[in-house]
């Protein structure tokens, strides 16, 4: 089948690549993450977060400080990511659901201000508009196997490989799942999920806090790879990238944000190497698809050549 | 002030159309940057303070006709990109027709210099832009409460369809509501120029926080909109002398507060 | 006891009274109709029942205990659940997927994060027996948003059933329905009833229908309640010929 082919082909690619197209597949790997977690949001449950810097950076710090401080072992440091952008996601969740559409968007982009200007300003912990840089990462010891160095690129490009594929199945799963259609439900019309007796509120704010998670996994394996962390991953216009790539592949699919973050990331670098000018563009293919292209870059093949990808169609 | 003068016009935006113009800054820079190029072409910056806004007008009203208007069908959450997606355009667009250092404005001679008042200097510039949030505070009101065409405004932002079958042209007022809050933004950027130099990052720089202030003064009323700036000017200006550090923060901090305790904000209407 | 009772039930929205001091009690499976001129209060009655609107001033009471002021999914959780006058299903969705979204909520599987839908076998079954008993068996997988006016509104009451009321709301369940639409809904409805236990109220416009199937008609005006009882009373009742007729 095709998904397998495409996996084959991922997992030759660091062979005969070389450095700088493998660093770029490691940045699409980790941003199909945080597409993947913000379009939980955005398309299932129908909530348009623009704040969602706030998780991707909160794991990103928090992975450092645990890298730093506690153990360079990765996947403490990945946990630490995790848990503090999970209990961030709940606490800002918590409240923006008690609010509709256009008062949950600017909700989320205060809180998004307030974190980033929390993470820049208290610089003891944090280091300010430095950040933290030198962060120790250990090589992975997994039960009797050689330890494994991940600050060679090809092999980090398999442990992101991994990581993100395993997070990728279980946010397939969970989509799939009872609660997933739940959410569906509620995206349709969540007045008639209250009349079949469920509690709207809970379960938005269980999908916030999980989108929330994997946006702070991906922050975190950002910072193992670049060995450092900024106030920059928390700044709005990280929280536009998800945003952007999820509608250029297409909200409405779950393989959407998945190809959105590939095409943009590619995009991005093409239009790089021309133009230092690179978000006219960008804002630019942003207008013609929400006009023209609403189901994003998936949907439109979707619709053309009726490709079966029936199954991970959201609606 | 120049809080206010975003905060109006976004706050009017969302009243009547009910979306978020991201790309409010974006049009508060453009008009920046239009006063800086009418300057030098005409040395005299009230001719720039009088067209640079009307040509941000102009340009808004561009964007809504051609580009908004098609999605009013759509979920609110489209047109909000779409406008998300003119502030990454406009935002590189002015970089590459001006680069990215600062663009000095100088102040009209009128206003340069200060006065005394009560014993302490004032900038004569600085009181300018104090003078004219409540002045265009007072116009909005008389234009929205005592006038014909403002009364039309409100009923279609109260319901679309009704006041379509009143025979209100909605599309035509849409749009001149858009163009209107954008000429309010222009004005704010082209009053910014002089004291701030026109700068690629200035539309982001206020946006956000004129977003605290709309919410802090309720979505879609400009009595709030003024207070709301007054109040977090005040915020800053006392924040500053207690927690220099943190001084930022506070403004996000009133807003989160303000939602939990009272979501209409100061004086909004409406369901949150 | 009755199985609801309201008692002085009041909702002002500014100066109109749309609810004003309305008292009723509704029986174990008497099928009782509400009725009145457009703009009585019908269905602002359905929505402080249902918990969709706050009284202002009142009681509403269902198997004795105090409902007022409850959020919509806790009382549809104790057992009262509506249709709505305007559609208000899932539209994007397969009738069957519509069906099962009701079910999750019933079989309490809605936190389930990890087994995918089709996985329920309980579920798929008895959604597929809701499904057969409104006759809509044949449209299962069509999506929602393509069946016919008629359709819809029966789908709408196939959702209404699945969270195992013992008492339902319609809000006028024929509306838009040719003749022999009507007729079908109107057996269904108390065919699915009197199989499941569970007491109708309804509102509808179509008069003879509802002097035809009710047990108990309750009038309402203006938002009071100016008659109530069988059929043959309010037929005969002069305030409600005055109410739906003006001034003779």
């Amino acid at each position: 089948m095709s998904l397998i082919g495409v996996l084959a082909i991922l997992l030759i690619l660091p062979l005969f690549l070389p450095e700088y197209y493998i660093a770029i597949g490691i940045e699409i790997f980790v941003m199909a993450l945080f597409a993947l977690s913000f379009n939980l949001l955005f398309g299932y449950t129908g909530l348009l977060s623009f704040g969602h810097a706030a998780f991707f950076g909160t794991g990103a710090y928090a992975c450092a400080l645990t890298l730093k401080h506690i153990s360079s072992s990765v996947f403490l440091g990945l946990l630490g990511g995790i848990i503090l952008s999970s209990i961030v996601a709940l606490i800002i969740g918590f409240f923006c659901v008690r609010f509709t559409r256009m008062y949950f968007v600017m909700l989320t982009v205060a809180f998004g201000e307030l974190v980033y200007n929390i993470g820049h300003k208290w610089v003891s912990l944090t280091g300010g508009d430095d950040g933290l840089v030198g962060i120790p990462i250990s090589p992975l010891r997994f039960l009797f196997l050689p330890p494994f160095n991940l600050v060679k690129l090809s092999n980090y490009y398999y442990f992101t490989f991994v990581c993100v594929g395993v997070s990728i199945f279980i946010i397939w799963r969970i989509v799939n799942s009872h609660f997933g259609y739940v959410l569906r439900a509620i995206h349709e019309n969540s007045e008639r999920v209250k009349f079949v007796g469920l509690e709207v509120r809970r379960h938005q704010l269980l999908s916030f806090t999980i989108s929330g998670l994997f946006a702070g996994l991906a922050g975190a394996l950002l910072t193992v790879f670049e060995g450092m962390v900024s106030p920059a991953s928390l700044y709005f216009t990280v929280s536009a990238e998800p945003i952007l790539m999820s509608i250029l592949g297409g909200t409405r699919f779950f393989f959407g944000p998945i190809v959105g973050a590939a095409l943009f990331i590619i995009i991005k670098d093409a239009i790089q190497t021309l133009t230092e000018f690179w978000m006219v563009w960008m804002g630019a293919i942003l207008v013609m698809i929400v006009i023209f292209l609403p189901g994003g870059v998936v949907g439109f093949l979707h619709s053309r050549f009726l490709i079966s990808f029936s199954k991970s169609r959201i609606r | 002030m120049l809080l206010f003068l975003l905060a109006s016009g976004l706050t009017l935006i969302f009243g009547v159309l009910r979306i978020i113009n991201f790309a409010h800054g974006s049009l508060y820079m453009l008009g920046a940057y239009l006063t800086y190029t009418i300057c030098r072409i005409f040395p005299n910056y009230w001719v720039a303070f009088l067209f640079a806004p009307i040509l941000v007008a102009f340009s808004a009203g561009l964007i809504e006709f051609l580009f908004l208007r098609p999605l009013y069908k759509r979920e609110h959450e489209y047109q909000l990109l779409l406008l998300y997606g003119f502030l990454l355009i406009l935002d590189d667009l002015v970089k590459m027709a001006y680069g990215a250092a600062f663009k000095i404005i100088p102040q009209p001679p009128s206003l340069q210099g200060s006065i005394q008042i009560m014993g302490r200097e004032f900038p004569k510039y600085s009181l300018f832009i104090i003078i004219l949030g409540p002045i265009v505070a007072l116009g909005l009101w008389y234009l929205f409460d005592q006038t014909q065409m403002g009364k039309k405004i409100r009923a279609a932002s109260f319901d679309r369809e009704a006041a379509n079958a009143l025979g209100i042209n909605v599309p035509f007022l849409y749009t001149a509501v858009f163009m209107f809050g954008s000429w309010l933004g222009g004005i704010g950027g082209a009053v910014a120029g002089p004291l701030r130099a026109a700068s690629p990052g200035m539309g982001l720089e206020i946006i956000i926080m004129s977003f605290a202030v709309v919410i802090i003064g309720g979505l879609g009323s400009f009595w709030g909109a003024l207070l709301g700036s007054i109040l977090v000017g005040e915020v800053l200006a006392f924040g500053i002398l207690i927690l220099p550090k943190f001084v930022i923060i506070i403004p996000y901090i009133v807003m989160v507060l303000f939602f939990l305790l009272k979501p209409q904000g100061l004086f909004g209407k409406g369901r949150v | 006891m009755s199985l609801l009772e309201i008692e002085n039930l009041c909702k002002s929205f500014g100066k109109l009274a749309a609810i004003n001091g309305v008292n009723l009690k509704v029986d174990q499976g008497i099928l009782t109709s509400v009725i009145g001129p457009n703009g009585a209060g019908k269905t602002t009655l359905f929505n402080l029942v249902s918990g969709y609107l706050l009284p202002d001033r009142g009681n509403i009471r269902l198997k004795g205990e105090d409902i007022t002021g409850s959020q919509s999914y806790e009382i549809v959780k104790k057992g009262i659940s509506r249709s709505f006058q305007i559609t208000n299903i899932f539209p994007d969705l397969s009738v069957l997927d519509n069906i099962r979204v009701g079910l999750i909520a019933q079989f309490k599987k809605n936190f389930d994060l990890f087994h995918s839908i089709s996985s329920s076998e309980h579920i798929l079954k008895e959604a597929l027996n809701i499904i057969e008993s409104v006759g809509l068996g044949d449209r299962r997988h069509y999506k929602a948003s393509i069946l016919s006016h008629g359709e819809r509104k029966i789908l709408e009451f196939g959702l209404a059933i699945t969270t195992n009321p013992i008492m339902m709301l319609l809000d006028e369940p024929t509306a838009g329905m040719n003749k022999e639409e009507t007729d079908n809904t109107v057996n269904l409805i108390k065919k699915i009833s009197k199989e499941k236990g569970i007491t109708v109220v309804l509102t509808e416009h179509d008069i003879d229908l509802v002097f035809s199937i009710s047990d108990r008609i309750v009038v309402l005006n203006q938002g009071e309640l100016i008659a109530e009882g069988a059929p043959k009373e309010i037929k005969a009742n002069p305030l409600v010929k005055k109410a739906y007729l003006g001034e003779d």
